[in-house]
């Protein structure tokens, strides 16, 4: 049995749910039965959204308790739900909100968290989570120890939501009684806010031009300016430099800033690191600069040139000009 | 306040990593190492939370001898002492076991507040601070933007997806990861680093039986999603080859 945790915040599924669907519907092959359980104060329209998956059943986990998010309610929700279900697999989209409560949960529980999984698969007769590593230069086979269930998070992206298998009639939906105790949340949230209205909408840009590590200097940043107005792009940037304050953080693309799929992306010294390339992956074509050839942002690019930006930039805004 | 700051070991940016032989794990031998630059954020946060606030800033670290050049590095940037729980086998430790190999020693300084970053750039589990918060039976509130502390309590900044945050507010003590850009970073002065030579750092054994959590059975060279057409030549020549297939091959310009 595998254990899909879906995400909602105030009634809505969160996408990248369905993609943790697809990857446990690939493990299962169809040999292991899968439930979903979603948390929250009311939950029953997005239960019905989740129940058009090809799913055993799924399961709503109810209270007011758990109305507003916090890792000390889910995980007390979590655990009975999980120890109800007894199932081999938790899986979890790599959200910063699992991020926040499945080191706790698996902590409690005492039992294995494979983090940030892009792939499954069997190695040497076991089953291997691959998940970057080392900056994602690297991706390890990882199997977690000890008893089961073990504890998955997904990364985002890594299964298409699309690829979920839905069912034939709606799945089943059950509550699944839970008591929580809520002397024991010590955390006490406010209501989410954003800081300033996003004055640039990078998701609507056809063109973009990003920039990274790798411009070095604040002064450097027109650099990466001049390029953009070549390309007729806006300009963008990596976390780091939004960090530095080189340029304003609504400009940031990645998890923590805005997600694009611009028809261009051209990645101006940007090494790649998972928290960037989840933010522009799904762009049509990517172009990657970097002195590094190993830098991961080639895996994701259609063209790459390895060298040095302070060379190339100005020598593809000659070529740009010469319309 | 008496604050701790974990702080980990990583390869630096610019190593090219290389596996070992049986290609489950690199190469160790020629890794050059800096701070895990999420941690460097929660020193410099812990050392502004001392100098608002008073108190002690502790170093502590879980790794092999080499880690004490990350930790002397934490102590010329002004951390006051620092604790090395110290075996060659936490090199290539998890989450779960470093943060297991800490616990009991940080357990008995009864700190107020623990500070970590909110990932490591080596392994990347993101689990460490919250595992080591529920070792020791502590709250914790994660990829942290803000830190405001009252006498007994704290309020924080999390950052939540897509540009949203949120405030907190729980007890003390707690465990805090931050956030890479939640402040400006210093770094060490002349006078910190001969200052820092004088400092303590107490070396405790790991405990015994710590097994890993997670094993590595295989690693690898990513694999590509796309296939990359890489241009060569000189910089024209590279400009006007990609300029060409922009224009007439991928039709985007």
């Amino acid at each position: 049995m595998i254990l899909v945790i879906a995400e909602q915040q105030n009634g809505k599924l969160n996408r990248a749910s369905w993609e943790v669907i697809a990857a446990a519907q690939h493990l299962a092959g169809g040999a292991m039965p899968i439930k979903v359980a979603v948390a929250g104060q009311s939950v029953s329209a997005v239960a019905a959204e989740l129940a058009q998956a090809a799913v055993a059943e799924v399961l709503t986990v109810e209270s007011p308790a758990l109305a507003v998010y916090t890792p000390d309610g889910f995980v007390q929700a979590l655990q009975q739900v999980i120890a109800q279900v007894a199932p081999t697999y938790v899986f979890f989209s790599h959200t910063y909100q699992t991020r926040d409560f499945s080191p706790t949960l698996a902590t409690r529980m005492d039992r294995a968290l494979v983090t940030d999984v892009i792939a499954i698969r069997a190695v040497g007769g076991a089953t291997a989570f691959a998940r970057p590593m080392f900056q994602g230069k690297l991706v390890a086979d990882v199997v977690p120890q000890g008893e089961g269930p073990f504890l998955i998070s997904l990364q985002i992206g890594a299964y298409r939501a699309d690829a979920a298998v839905k069912g034939s009639a709606a799945a089943p939906i059950a509550a699944a009684s839970v008591s929580i105790d809520e002397s024991k949340i010590r955390q006490k949230p406010e209501a989410p806010f954003q800081e300033a209205k996003q004055a640039v909408d990078l998701s609507q840009a056809e063109r973009i031009v990003s920039v990274g590590r790798g411009i070095k200097t604040v002064e450097n940043i027109a650099i990466a300016e001049q390029l953009a107005k070549a390309f007729g792009a806006e300009l963008a940037a990596s976390r780091p430099i939004c960090d530095n304050g080189w340029l304003p953080m609504e400009r940031q693309i990645g998890s923590s800033g805005q997600t694009v799929a611009p028809k261009l992306y051209v990645a101006l010294g940007i090494s790649g690191a998972m928290q960037h390339l989840v933010g522009m992956k799904g762009s049509r074509v990517i172009v990657a600069i970097n002195k590094d050839a190993d830098a991961p942002i080639f895996e994701v690019a259609d063209y790459g040139i390895q060298g040095d930006l302070f060379e190339l930039a100005p020598a593809i805004i000659a070529e740009l000009q010469k319309g | 306040m008496k604050i701790a700051v974990c702080i980990k070991q990583v390869p630096t940016r610019e190593w090219q990593p290389r596996l070992n032989d049986d290609k489950t794990w690199v190469r160790d031998q020629d890794v050059s190492y800096e701070m895990n630059e999420p941690d460097a954020y929660a020193l410099e946060e812990s050392l502004r939370l001392r100098e608002k606030h008073g108190g002690e800033v502790v170093v502590c670290s879980a790794g092999p001898a080499r880690v004490q050049q990350v930790i002397r590095e934490a102590l010329a940037r002004g951390a006051d002492r620092a604790l090395h729980v110290e075996d060659d086998a936490l090199g290539a430790a998890d989450a779960f076991t470093a943060a297991a190999a800490l616990a009991p020693a940080m357990a008995e300084q009864k700190f107020d507040l623990i500070l970590t970053g909110l990932q490591s750039d080596d392994q990347g589990h993101a689990q460490f601070g919250p595992v080591l918060a529920e070792k020791l039976g502590i709250p914790h509130s994660t990829i942290i933007m803000e830190v405001q502390v009252t006498d007994t309590s704290l309020k924080v900044k999390r950052e939540l997806e897509g540009g949203w945050f949120q405030h907190v507010t729980m007890a003390l003590p707690a465990l805090l990861t931050i956030q890479s850009g939640i402040n400006q970073l210093r770094y060490a002065t002349l006078k910190g680093i001969m200052a820092a030579k004088k400092k303590e750092i107490t070396k405790v054994a790991a405990p015994a039986g710590l097994s890993p959590r997670l094993k590595v059975v295989a690693m690898s060279a990513p694999q590509k999603s796309k296939q990359t057409v890489m241009i060569g030549g000189s910089p024209s020549e590279a400009a006007k080859e990609l300029v060409k297939r922009l224009r007439e091959e991928a039709r985007v310009l």
